[in-house]
């Protein structure tokens, strides 16, 4: 199964910011939507770094103060990226390895989608559930 | 009357399609809708259930047991069938609006994606489907034709129906005949001069998207012997050190068998099987008459994507494979429906877990919905639609409730298939789904096969005109 699999039903677009973004601002638009992180983007559109609930958290921790900074002062940088021909099971494996849960998704340089931890762990989860369903109803029918 | 309202406590739904996300999804309305759930499923096919019909290998009965547990769901006094009705010609967006509450869009992917590659139209090149629509009795696809009197045959791609093609192409007369198989299919595959099949697959043995038992099939058939080239089916070191890595069972089984494959002598067979790894098509070369004369090859190294992908990426490095018949299998697409937001990009409906969105504003379209193929695009085995529609089912049950959903003006139960029939167009019930299925078990009976199928609209519609119930009889009429 390939990252284009998650996307096809996540609808389109991606919400993201700039650098220059003040954190304030980008934390109103993380509670807004709803999400984890957000993809900071340069001027061309291409995934610059990411903004994650880690990375606001590690920086409160250090005492930095939310009113002084810009995204690109507390983003994470550079970002891990993939493609919707990448497979679902080896992304998850990475993002499990090196402990980040969103990754952007780029055709070329252009920023196309993002990915959470949530959305591959369903989708492994209703692939196993449909191999199981296929197995179950060849023995009970058989 | 309360059951003929379309007042509160109704809930009226319409599914566009017939095939297993169709199926899974009007079982989950039925079993977790309100009580007013009722379901009218339409299909462009007089037949039900999609690619486990026209899809799922004819020599591979054991899959097609599911349509056990639709039928089931067809016997719900709530839920009618109605075949040989087409949306955007029978039955119109409008329509449905005026009739019901929901729609539910389960129409799968229906077209292939292209290689995008020199010589892709030649004559000699088809999409893989087309084939396996035409061994599969699908009555728009009979009059194809495929030049099996061709020797050498690539088919390009290794997933599930890449290795369905290259078995049918590889079966004995007596294998042939224990499918369901249309009559002059088999006639014209146990004919066949094809002598070599080449599959072709980008990576390498460790990514390949077929299952361990397809790769055992591949290597007992009775007469074609399985040809694997060690320097393919040796793992690089990514693969080995992912392979190593992974708890994935099946998949270190498989790449185990594959290398035994390699060392095994071939047994002198009618046919050879060969199963390639890290090639990809760059050419489909003209013999000069128009007709694919042979394949040009790129030969591809494995490299890591930023992700952690093992993809394949070509070295520069060439071969020329002589084959005069090309199946392409590198993918599939849903079509457009005709008033429905459509995601270019993916090949689906657009949509965010089902719920249909408007192009304009990203928002859901109350009353629309997908579930499918056409929803995720085409991944997974037939189950792999049961999660997906009960996400999408239990997102219509929730507008339902919050009343988010279309506002008919008139009850489906009187107006269909009476509008349908209206028009001249002939429905068919679930009723004659049966007649026409057990006709199609008695015409396979009689020559020891579990079903021969009816390839043409015209044949079904003779079967249920024939007079009787007895299947044998209607069997014959027909036949």
């Amino acid at each position: 199964m390939k990252l284009e699999t998650v996307l096809s039903a996540k609808g389109p677009g991606v919400v993201t910011t700039t650098a220059a973004t003040s954190m304030a601002e980008a934390i109103a638009l993380l509670s807004r939507h709803n999400i984890g992180a957000v993809v900071v983007v340069d001027a061309a559109g291409a995934p610059a770094g990411i903004l994650s609930e880690r990375d606001i958290i590690r920086h409160l921790a250090a005492g930095e103060e939310i009113d002084a900074a810009a995204v690109g002062d507390w983003m994470t940088t550079p970002v891990t990226v993939a493609t919707p021909a990448d497979d679902v099971d080896s992304v998850l494996r990475t993002m499990t390895a090196r402990r980040f849960r969103h990754v952007p998704v780029v055709d070329g340089a252009r920023l196309i989608g993002i990915v959470t931890i949530g959305d591959l762990v369903k989708a492994e989860r209703d692939e196993y559930m449909g191999a199981i369903e296929t197995l179950e109803t060849q023995l009970m029918d058989a | 009357m309360s059951g003929d309202s379309t007042g509160p406590g109704a809930l009226y739904v319409a599914i566009i399609g017939a095939g297993p996300a169709a199926f899974y999804a009007a079982e989950a309305l039925l079993r977790d809708g309100p009580a007013g759930i009722r379901v009218d499923m339409f299909d462009r096919l007089p037949t039900p259930f999609g690619l486990v019909r026209h899809g799922v290998a004819p020599d591979h009965q054991k899959i097609k047991t599911v349509t056990k547990a639709f039928s089931r769901v067809a016997e719900d006094p709530r839920f009618r069938f109605f075949g040989n009705v087409e949306f955007g010609r029978d039955l119109s967006l409008d329509d449905i609006r005026a009739h019901y509450h929901q729609v539910l869009f389960a129409t799968g992917a229906q077209t292939d994606r292209r290689m995008g590659i020199p010589g892709e139209d030649l004559r000699g090149s088809h999409p893989a489907t087309a084939f396996v629509a035409w061994y599969n009795g699908h009555p728009d696809f009979q009059d194809c034709s495929f030049d099996l009197s061709q020797e050498r045959v690539a088919v390009v791609g290794v997933g599930n129906v890449a290795v369905d093609v290259a078995r049918i192409l590889c079966l004995s007369r007596e294998e042939l005949e224990q499918t369901d198989m249309p009559r002059h299919v088999i006639e014209a595959l146990a004919a066949s001069r094809v002598r070599e099949v080449h599959l072709l697959g980008r990576r390498g043995p460790a990514q390949a998207a077929f299952t361990t038992p397809e790769l055992k099939e591949l290597s007992e058939l009775a007469e074609a012997d399985l040809i694997i080239r060690p320097e393919e089916a040796a793992l690089d070191d990514l693969s080995r050190a992912e392979l190593e890595a992974s708890d994935d069972r099946m998949l270190q089984r498989k790449v185990q068998m594959i290398q035994e494959f390699c060392a095994r002598p071939p047994a002198g067979k009618r046919r050879q099987l060969y199963l390639r790894f890290l090639v990809s098509p760059v050419e489909l070369v003209d013999d000069g008459t128009g007709r694919v004369g042979s394949l040009r090859l790129v030969r591809n190294r494995l490299v890591a994507t930023a992700s952690g992908t093992i993809a394949a990426e070509p070295t520069g490095e060439f071969e020329t494979l002589p084959v005069g018949l090309v199946f392409r299998s590198v993918g599939y697409r849903g079509v457009p429906l005709p008033g429905v937001p459509f995601n270019e990009r993916w090949g689906v409906i657009l949509n965010q877990g089902g719920r249909v969105l408007d192009e304009a504003t990203n928002q859901p379209i109350p009353g629309m919905y997908t579930s499918g193929w056409i929803k995720r695009g085409p991944s997974g085995v037939i189950g792999t639609n049961k999660p997906d529609s009960l996400e999408t089912v239990a997102a219509m049950i929730e507008d339902a409730a919050a009343g988010r959903t279309f506002a008919p003006v008139e009850s489906p139960l009187a107006a269909y298939p009476a509008r349908i029939e209206a028009a001249g167009r002939r429905c068919v019930t679930f009723a004659d789904w049966c007649r026409i299925d057990a006709a199609e078990q008695a015409l396979g009976a009689r020559e020891g096969r579990q079903r021969a199928k009816f390839t043409s609209i015209a044949e079904m519609f003779a079967c249920l005109d024939a007079a009787g119930d007895d299947p044998s009889h209607v069997a014959a009429a027909a036949g």
